[in-house]
């Protein structure tokens, strides 16, 4: 069960919204994780709750293929992000980064900014314990399931690599 | 169930007989592409994963596009980068110096996307080998890297959205007019998450340039993929130039679509997007008459054999008007020497016009003509957002051959008709 807060945030927060391109230059998760999101508010990275929720409008994760949006998510410690809807690559990038995302435009039109959530990953249940409120988000497929639990597509191909080594 | 060509695609790749839509599949791919602004990360990527060889090194395709010939200090080091990986690991399919060209056009040209293929491409206009009859797919750098090593990928089975091209092509109105009608239709997401399948009985009437436009600009409407049936037109193409053999993959009569779209080309007139939305489109005849700065004639949605024969339609024994700068630059080797042994050069230049290296050229606004602060521009390539083509104040108006070659002699936005 992951338990946190929600951020909440529109639709259609971009790629460079989430992490600017400005910080790309240098690869290290630390730093995108000290600017995730500054543009659209300025005092999520420094107040962010390990394990706390985004929860967004349609299209989150618009715009580029940058894999370091994901990345910022994470390393900031976002549990997981609710969205009315997801940009495709976004989508794509997230599984692959091992970052957890769900489907819930119900949650994403009802959940107050702050209120404290608990998600279930495996049902896609969410509640909203603020205002005793439940809302099923579409499951997570077990293929992704399990490409999140092993820490994302690299390291799950540097894995089986290992095992057929081995073998 | 009856199935789409994009689901049975899937299913061939995955050993199943049925891909539902929204199934989560892990599938064989038959190709991987990456280009120079791809290739360093998925190169890093592949190490970091421990790849010690590429599943197939005949399966893997890197172009040099972007930046080629080289720009500048970081173009030329990527490219070394890329030239080592290739000959590291023995890949068939590397495309730089005389044989660079845009990526998506060079992969058609040569036969390397195939029709029931399915292709991943780390950029964003892969979708543009639908042309064949492939499902390919823009994905980002890891997914090409984990491919690279392993021969495979996930993908969600989309659901398809069919689009029935009808009616017949008016005067001055082209494969990039149809493909800016079904951006205006479908808007920036009206085709999350599906693929578009083209049918209709326009389709006998357009070739395999015609098709590799629309096929790319489905990626604007927010589609995985757009995808050709593979006809005769596609057959008569592929002969002799395909590298190996193939199978055409037909949707079943009663498959499923989630929307029907019908484009009438008899309605159409030559048509602009204006800035700085590839969607904001409208006739050229109403866009108004801005003065223009520059015009580009190349990319993978306007820089073909085709494209190139209609701009010079119109410029021949005329002059490009003085204060616009215009650059021709066609997607391929191959593209430019027809045009040279066609005259089509020779126009161009006797014109006014700069003829670039086969190359993306100022498309993405990284090489070879990009813009100023207030300059104004009329291109035929694909985004014209903010700055995408150099200085964020810089405005694009995308359009096909014949209003980009209007506007040139004009000096300002204009319609093939006036002239």
């Amino acid at each position: 069960m992951l338990t946190g807060r929600a951020w909440t945030f529109g639709d259609h927060v971009d790629s460079d919204a989430i992490i600017a391109a400005r910080y790309l230059v240098h690869n290290d998760s630390h730093l995108w994780a000290k600017h995730v999101l500054e543009d659209l508010r300025p005092e999520f990275a420094g107040q962010v709750g390990f394990g706390d929720f985004i929860v967004a409008g349609r299209n989150f994760g618009c715009g580029s293929a940058r894999e370091q949006a994901p990345l910022a998510l994470k390393a900031a410690g976002v549990g997981a992000v609710i969205a009315h809807s997801f940009a495709r690559l976004f989508f794509r990038n997230a599984f692959n980064m091992g970052l957890l995302i769900f489907e819930c435009p119900q949650a994403a039109l009802a959940v107050h900014d702050r209120d404290r959530l608990d998600l279930d990953p495996y049902s896609g249940l969410i509640r909203d314990l603020d205002q005793d409120k439940s809302f099923q988000a579409q499951p997570v497929d077990p293929y992704l399931a399990r490409l999140v639990s092993q820490g994302g597509l690299l390291r799950k191909v540097a894995r089986e690599l290992q095992d057929s080594y081995k073998g | 169930m009856a199935q789409t060509q994009s689901q049975k695609i899937l299913a061939a790749h995955c050993g199943q007989a049925q891909a539902r839509p929204g199934e989560i599949v892990e599938a064989q791919v038959d190709l991987v592409m990456a280009n120079d602004v791809s290739a360093p990360l998925v190169i890093r990527a592949f190490h970091q994963a421990g790849g010690l060889q590429v599943f197939n090194p005949q399966r893997v395709v890197m172009v040099a596009d972007h930046f080629t010939p080289n720009k500048d200090l970081a173009a030329a080091q990527t490219a070394r980068q890329m030239a080592e990986f290739a000959s590291q690991h023995g890949l068939g399919q590397r495309f730089e110096g005389a044989q660079a060209g845009v990526a998506h056009s060079l992969i058609c040209e040569q036969g390397l996307a195939l029709p029931g293929e399915l292709i991943i491409g780390a950029d964003s206009r892969a979708c543009t080998y639908g042309a064949l009859g492939a499902l390919a797919v823009g994905v980002g750098s890891s997914d090409a890297a984990a491919a690279l090593i392993t021969g495979r990928a996930w993908f969600k089975v989309p659901q398809s959205i069919r689009v029935v091209l009808t009616g017949h092509l008016p005067p001055w109105v082209g494969a990039k007019d149809l493909g800016l009608e079904m951006l205006r239709r479908l808007g920036p997401e009206g085709a999350h998450y599906q693929s578009l399948e083209f049918h209709g009985p326009l389709l006998a009437g357009l070739d395999l340039e015609a098709r590799q436009a629309i096929a790319s600009l489905s990626v604007d409407t927010g589609a995985k993929a757009g995808l050709f049936p593979a006809d005769q037109v596609c057959a008569d193409y592929l002969e002799g130039r395909a590298r190996r053999p193939w199978q055409a993959v037909s949707p079943d009569d009663q498959a499923e679509y989630s929307q029907v779209l019908e484009i009438d080309a008899s309605r159409l007139s030559p048509l602009v997007a204006r800035p700085h939305s590839p969607h904001d489109v409208a006739p050229a005849s109403q866009a108004g008459r801005e003065p223009v700065d520059q015009v580009f004639i190349g990319s993978c949605t306007g820089g073909l054999l085709s494209d190139l024969r209609v701009a010079a339609g119109l410029l021949a024994g005329r002059r490009v008007h003085p204060r616009v700068r215009m650059m021709v630059i066609p997607a391929t080797p191959r593209i430019l020497l027809a045009a040279l042994r066609e005259g089509l050069a020779e126009t161009l230049l006797e014109a006014g016009a700069i003829l670039g290296p086969p190359s993306c050229g100022p498309c993405a606004g990284g090489h070879l003509g990009v813009l100023a602060a207030g300059e104004v521009a009329v291109s035929t390539s694909n985004r014209n957002f903010v700055g995408r083509m150099g200085h964020p104040k810089s405005r694009v108006y995308l359009a096909g051959p014949a209003v980009a070659a209007a506007s040139a002699l004009a000096g300002r936005l204009a319609s093939p008709e006036e002239i």
